[in-house]
């Protein structure tokens, strides 16, 4: 019996900061179905109710490592990066490998933390080399850079992220942020895809 | 203990790049464990350490052959599989590079953005590469360089060629992993150089 399914379609226009839905292609396990390693993998009743976690938990281990890396790496405030700086590496990651639903996801979060939403919403129409102001424009162009193949990530970069006041801890955080996007973009994207709220 | 990313770019104890990434440890020590957790699993069950080790050498050097991650993953493959396989897989990877992101949006705003690419099919191939790995490979191709070109039937594919739903899960986090890894070591990289 094949596991893939092929969710009627219902993509969004383009890309938003209104929340969407997420179909998957592959089946996730069912909440009753799940063991207790995977509870416990999940880590939380927010992505116990998610069918994108459900899927990802079919290997537990790696769905936990994944996890406490994305919290670190977003929600270690007690040094580097500002909240909605990190967001905006997150989001530009997202608009260059096209990934609708983290974008969505992440551009909200960077106006919520921000309440810059006009700003937000310049990097989502106008891409990654839209005038975001400083450090954001910096943080955009350094992260769509690390995700190119080849890697375009250089010192002009570094040189760009110093002038608009990021210290070397700030930009490990740009570094992680656009990094951990390049990840979690090709999962989002590969796996199932993103609708409208109904 | 072994961190992959420190000996991949060099970081030594105490440096202030290692200050810096110790003051996130727990995404430090969980990027290693999600290395451990995909390549030394304690049971690999289906899905055997010799593909793990193809999809990653694979993976790599399509994306990153200038790094020295590309240099680790053949090696992995090349001690402890084989160096045949791992030249038939550097082989492929090498002829495949191409500049990416590119690939189709299929949400109707988006088409004038749209970058079509090369899709690889790998039905030719050297004799080392089974017609299963040939498929995790050409799924490798699709989620490194052109994945908003993916579709429900890429799963199917997978299946069809013997890849339990675990298993494509598995692969999935295994490719998505490395994007992350080889971009935090080209970062670091980069960023020591300009200390």
């Amino acid at each position: 019996m094949s596991n893939i399914q092929y969710p009627e379609s219902n993509r969004p226009e383009g890309f938003t900061q209104q929340g969407l839905g997420w179909q998957p292609w592959l089946a996730p396990v069912a909440e009753a179905d799940l063991t207790e390693t995977q509870r416990a993998a999940l880590i939380g009743q927010f992505r116990l109710k998610s069918p994108y976690f459900r899927l990802l938990v079919r290997n537990p281990e790696a769905l936990e490592a994944r996890t406490l890396t994305d919290q670190d790496i977003f929600y270690n405030v007690t040094s580097g990066l500002p909240r909605a700086e990190r967001e905006i590496a997150a989001s530009a990651a997202s608009r260059v490998n096209g990934c609708v639903y983290c974008a969505s996801v992440h551009t909200a979060r960077a106006t919520k933390e921000s309440g810059r939403e006009d700003d937000v919403q310049k990097l989502l129409d106008d891409g990654v080399t839209a005038d975001l102001g400083q450090p954001w424009s910096a943080i955009a162009q350094a992260s769509a850079a690390l995700t190119e193949t080849p890697n375009a990530f250089s010192a002009a970069h570094i040189e760009e992220l110093r002038e608009a006041g990021l210290d070397d801890a700030d930009i490990v955080d740009v570094i992680n942020g656009a990094a951990f996007f390049n990840w979690a973009n090709r999962l989002m994207l590969s796996l199932g895809e993103p609708s409208q709220p109904r | 203990m072994t961190d992959i990313i420190d000996i991949l770019t060099g970081i030594e104890p105490g440096s202030t790049l290692d200050e810096i990434r110790r003051t996130r440890e727990q995404a430090r020590d969980n990027a290693q464990r999600s290395f451990e957790v995909l390549f030394e699993p304690e049971d690999p069950g289906t899905f055997s350490l010799a593909e793990r080790y193809a999809v990653a050498a694979y993976t790599v050097v399509l994306q990153a052959s200038a790094s020295p991650a590309a240099r680790f993953y053949t090696e992995l493959l090349e001690d402890e599989v084989s160096p045949e396989l791992a030249a038939a897989v550097a082989e492929l990877a090498k002829a495949d590079r191409c500049e990416g992101p590119y690939g189709e949006y299929k949400e109707a705003g988006l088409a004038a953005e749209s970058a079509p690419g090369p899709t690889v099919s790998y039905a030719q191939r050297p004799d080392f590469v089974s017609e299963r790995l040939a498929t995790a490979l050409e799924h490798a191709h699709l989620l490194s360089l052109h994945p908003r070109d993916a579709e429900a039937t890429h799963l199917r594919r997978l299946e069809d060629a013997g890849w339990n739903a675990d298993d494509i899960v598995t692969l999935s986090q295994l490719i998505s992993f490395l994007a992350f890894q080889i971009r935090v070591v080209d970062g670091l990289l980069a960023l020591k150089e300009a200390a």
